[in-house]
C-alpha cells in the first residue's frame, strides 16, 4: 500500500505542474490550449541545452537546477508574449472551437520548429536526476529527485494560489476570470491580464518539461503523451480551477497507480473510467460551478 | 518598330516552346527508376527508426548512382538507370498512409515503394498495393500476420518478422545456462508489444517449462513516465525482466529504472534495444542482454560488404549504423538485384511490377547483416540470422560494447515455410536447425 501511494503522489505531482498551466490559461483566456504540450517540450529542450551549456562551462552540478528554472523562464518570457500578442489576441471572443483549431495549428508548427532547432536526435540531461541520492522504503528504492518534484509541485501550487488569492494583481486576474466585461468596465487592462496569465501558464508547462528532461530522452514527440492525460486531469477537476487541477492530478495518479499494481492491463482505462464517472455526476468537473448560459 | 513586335514575340514564344521540347526530350532520355521511400520523418518513431533509415537510404542510393558500391552491387543505379527517391513521412496513421501510397503510384508514378516501420501501417497498405497491382517492399515492420494470414503477389518483406527476436532471446538464456524460475515483462500496449510478449512467453514455456511469468506491465506507447511500472516490477522481483520497448520509451525506462536498481536485482533482456546504445553511452547499465532484430550494428558479422556499409554510414553521419538503417540497406540491395535480374530478362528495359515480383520472390542476396533469403510466405517473406549479446560500457572507447555474442542461424529462430510462427513455437520449434 505505501508503494501505491508513493507512486500515485510522484506521478500526480508531475501531472499537476503541467495541468496547472493548462487550467490557468483556460480559466483566464477561455482557451483550451492544445499547444500546451509543445511548450512543455520546448521547456525540456531548452533545459537540455541550458544544462549542457552549464556543464560545458564547468559550472557546479547544482547549477543545473538553476539552469532548468532559467530555461522555463526563457521559454515563457520569449514565446508566451509573442504567441499571445501576435496570434491569440486576434481570436479572443471567437468560437471556442476556432480557438482549439488555432492552438492545434500552433502545436503542429511548434513541433516542426522544435525539430528544426534541435534536430531529431535525442538529448540527455540525466545528471540532475542523480543529484538527490536515493531513498529506500520497504522493498523499493526511490530516486530523491522524484520527491524534489513533489516539493516543486506543492511550491508551485501554493505560489499560484497565494498569487491569485492574496495579492492585488491576483484578485484582478480572478475578477477577469469571473467576468471579463465587468472587470474591463472597472478599468482593468484586460489585454495585460491575458498576456501575463498566458505567460504564467506557459511557464508552468515549460517548468514541467524542464524538470522532466532529466528523467527522459528529450526527442520529437514528447509533447503528445503529456497533453492527453493533462486534459483528463483538468476535466476531472473542472476547467479553470486550481484546486481542481490538484485534486484531479491526485485522483488520476491514484487510479493509475492502483491499476498498474493490481490490474496493469487496465492502466489507461482506469484514468478515463474515473473521468467518465466524475462527469456523470459533475459534468462541469469537481471544482467548477454550473455555468449560467448567456442568451 | 511597332510592326516588328508581334513577330519578335512570336519568335521568342516559338524558341521557348522549342527549348521546352528539347528539355522534355532530354528528361525523357534520362529515364530514372523512381522509388517511394516511406518512413517516420516526424513523431516518436523518427529519432530511433525513421530518420536513421532514411539517412541510410540516402547514402546507399548515392553510392548506387555513382556505381560506387562493391560487387555485385556496382552497376550504376539499377542496371544503369539512375535511382530517383521520393521520401514520404510515415507519421499520421494508417488511413493517411493508404492515401499517400496511392499518391506515390498514381501521381508520382513510382516504380516501387519501399517503406513502413509501423505494423499497423504495413497491414493497411499491403492490400492496397495488391489491389493496384503495384510493387511494394515492407522493409521494417515486425508483425508476422502479413504473410501468415494473407497470400500476396506484389508485396514483399525483406527482413525477418518479430517472432525471431523473442525466440532468439529465450534461446540465448538457455545457451548461456542462465537460471530462470520467474520472469517479469514490460511491453507497450499495442500490436508490437503484445506480439513480443506472446512470443517470449511461448518460447519460455518450451525452453524453461518450470519458469513462471510474474508481472505483465503494458504501458501505453509514448508513456514517458515509468516510475509506477518500475515499482511494480521491483515489488514482484524476478530472475528475468523482458521488454520489447524501443525508442524514447526504452530510453526513458532505462534512465528511470537504472538509478532505482532494477538492473541489479533482475537480469534485464531487451528484444530490440541496440539502437539506444550510441546515445545513452555510460548511462546504459552493464550486463543487459539485448537483440537488434537481426545481426545488426555492433553484432553485425565481419565481411567486406559490412565494412563498406559501416564506413559509408559512419563517415556521413558520425555515428555507427544501428538496426533501422541496416534493414533499409538490405532492402535496397535486394531490390537492386531483383530490378537488374528483371531488366536482363526484359531486354534491358524497366521491368513491370509482375516481372519485378517474379525476380524478387524466392531470391537470396548478401547483405551487411548476412544472407537474406526470401524463404517464407511463398517466397515473399525474408529470413535471416540474428545475434544476441550483453552490454558493457568501455570507458577507454567511450562507448557501449556488446560481449558474449551468440549467433543464431536463420533456420534456428524462424519457422519453416509451412508453419505459422505461433504454431511453430507451441510445437517446440520443429525443424529448427543449427542452433548453438
Amino acid at each position: 500500500m505505501p508503494t501505491i501511494l508513493i507512486d500515485a503522489l510522484t506521478y500526480a505531482s508531475w501531472l499537476f505542474i503541467v495541468s496547472l498551466g493548462l487550467t490557468l490559461v483556460f480559466g483566464v483566456l477561455k482557451i483550451l490550449n492544445i499547444a500546451h504540450g509543445s511548450f512543455y517540450a520546448l521547456g525540456a529542450y531548452t533545459a537540455a541545452s541550458f544544462v549542457g551549456w552549464a556543464a560545458s562551462l564547468k559550472w557546479a552540478p547544482g547549477f543545473s537546477i538553476v539552469a532548468m528554472l532559467l530555461a522555463a523562464v526563457a521559454v515563457a518570457a520569449v514565446l508566451a508574449p509573442a504567441t499571445e500578442r501576435a496570434l491569440l489576441r486576434f481570436f479572443y471572443g471567437r468560437d471556442e472551437v476556432l480557438l482549439v483549431l488555432v492552438t492545434y495549428a500552433m502545436f503542429l508548427i511548434l513541433e516542426d520548429a522544435t525539430k528544426l532547432l534541435w534536430g531529431a536526435n535525442p538529448y540527455y540531461v540525466s545528471e540532475p536526476y542523480g543529484m538527490f541520492g536515493s531513498v529506500s522504503i520497504g522493498q523499493q528504492t526511490y530516486v530523491g529527485y522524484d520527491f524534489v518534484l513533489v516539493g516543486l509541485a506543492i511550491a508551485v501550487g501554493l505560489l499560484v494560489w497565494w498569487g491569485l488569492n492574496r495579492t492585488r494583481q491576483g484578485k484582478i486576474v480572478l475578477a477577469v476570470m469571473h467576468n471579463a466585461e465587468v472587470a474591463a468596465s472597472m478599468g482593468v487592462n484586460i489585454s495585460r491580464v491575458y498576456m501575463v496569465a498566458f505567460s504564467i501558464g506557459i511557464f508552468l508547462a515549460a517548468i514541467g518539461g524542464a524538470f522532466t528532461a532529466p528523467m527522459i530522452s528529450v526527442q520529437p514527440g514528447v509533447s503528445v503523451g503529456v497533453i492527453v492525460v493533462s486534459f483528463a486531469v483538468v476535466i476531472i477537476g473542472g476547467l479553470g480551477s486550481i484546486q481542481g487541477a490538484a485534486v484531479g492530478a491526485l485522483i488520476v495518479g491514484l487510479a493509475r497507480s492502483l491499476a498498474v499494481h493490481v490490474a496493469p492491463v487496465a492502466e489507461l482505462f482506469s484514468i478515463y473510467i474515473v473521468m467518465a464517472v466524475v462527469l456523470m455526476f459533475r459534468p462541469e468537473g469537481l471544482f467548477q460551478r454550473t455555468q449560467v448560459r448567456k442568451i | 518598330m511597332t510592326a516588328s513586335r508581334p513577330t519578335s514575340a512570336r519568335a521568342w514564344r516559338q524558341a521557348a516552346i522549342a527549348a521546352a521540347l528539347c528539355i522534355g526530350g532530354a528528361v525523357h532520355a534520362q529515364e530514372t527508376f523512381k522509388i517511394g521511400i516511406v518512413s517516420f520523418l516526424s513523431g516518436q518513431a523518427a529519432e530511433s527508426f525513421g530518420i536513421p533509415a532514411v539517412n541510410g537510404a540516402k547514402v546507399v542510393i548515392d553510392a548506387f548512382n555513382k556505381g560506387a558500391a562493391p560487387a555485385p552491387y556496382n552497376k550504376v543505379g539499377f542496371g544503369g538507370v539512375k535511382i530517383e527517391p521520393i521520401y514520404v513521412d510515415e507519421n499520421g496513421g494508417a488511413t493517411k498512409q493508404v492515401q499517400e501510397l496511392r499518391n506515390l503510384y498514381d501521381r508520382d508514378k513510382v516504380d516501387a515503394v519501399l517503406g513502413y516501420v509501423g505494423s499497423g501501417d504495413c497491414l493497411a497498405v499491403a492490400p492496397v498495393a495488391e489491389e493496384m497491382k503495384k510493387f511494394l517492399i515492407l522493409y521494417d515492420c515486425g508483425t508476422p500476420r502479413i504473410f501468415e494470414d494473407n497470400k500476396l503477389s506484389y508485396v514483399f518483406r525483406t527482413a525477418s518478422h518479430a517472432a525471431m527476436d523473442n525466440v532468439a532471446l529465450a534461446r540465448y538464456l538457455k545457451a548461456k545456462n542462465i537460471k530462470v524460475q520467474t520472469f517479469n515483462m514490460i511491453n507497450q500496449d499495442y500490436a508490437w508489444g503484445q506480439d513480443s510478449k506472446k512470443d517470449f512467453t511461448l518460447s519460455m514455456a518450451k525452453l524453461y517449462p518450470a519458469a513462471k511469468p510474474g508481472e505483465d506491465q503494458l504501458p501505453k506507447f509514448g508513456a514517458g513516465q515509468y516510475g509506477t511500472e518500475i515499482s511494480a516490477l521491483m515489488s514482484k522481483n524476478a530472475d528475468i525482466t523482458h521488454s520489447s520497448l524501443w525508442g524514447g520509451d526504452l530510453q526513458a525506462f532505462i534512465l528511470q529504472a537504472g538509478p532505482r536498481g532494477l538492473f541489479k536485482r533482475s537480469q534485464v533482456v531487451f528484444s530490440a534495444g541496440d539502437h539506444v546504445l550510441p546515445g545513452l553511452g555510460d548511462k546504459m547499465p552493464d550486463g543487459v542482454i539485448l537483440g537488434a532484430r537481426g545481426a545488426y550494428g555492433l553484432m553485425s558479422p565481419k565481411s567486406a560488404l559490412n565494412d563498406w556499409w559501416w564506413n559509408l554510414y559512419s563517415k556521413a553521419y558520425n555515428v555507427y549504423p544501428v538496426q533501422a538503417p541496416y534493414r533499409m540497406v538490405q532492402s535496397l540491395l535486394g531490390l537492386k538485384l531483383a530490378v537488374e535480374k528483371a531488366m536482363a530478362a526484359n531486354g534491358g528495359k524497366k521491368p513491370t511490377p509482375e516481372q519485378l515480383a517474379a525476380a524478387l520472390a524466392n531470391s537470396e542476396w548478401d547483405s551487411p547483416a548476412g544472407k537474406i533469403r526470401m524463404a517464407l510466405g511463398d517466397g515473399h517473406q525474408a529470413i535471416q540470422e540474428t545475434a544476441i549479446g550483453k552490454t558493457r560500457y568501455d570507458a577507454g572507447k567511450k562507448m557501449v560494447v556488446i560481449e558474449d555474442i551468440v549467433r543464431f542461424p536463420a533456420t534456428c529462430v524462424n519457422p519453416p515455410a509451412n508453419m505459422k510462427s505461433e504454431e511453430w513455437i507451441k510445437a517446440g520449434f520443429p525443424g529448427a536447425t543449427g542452433c548453438p
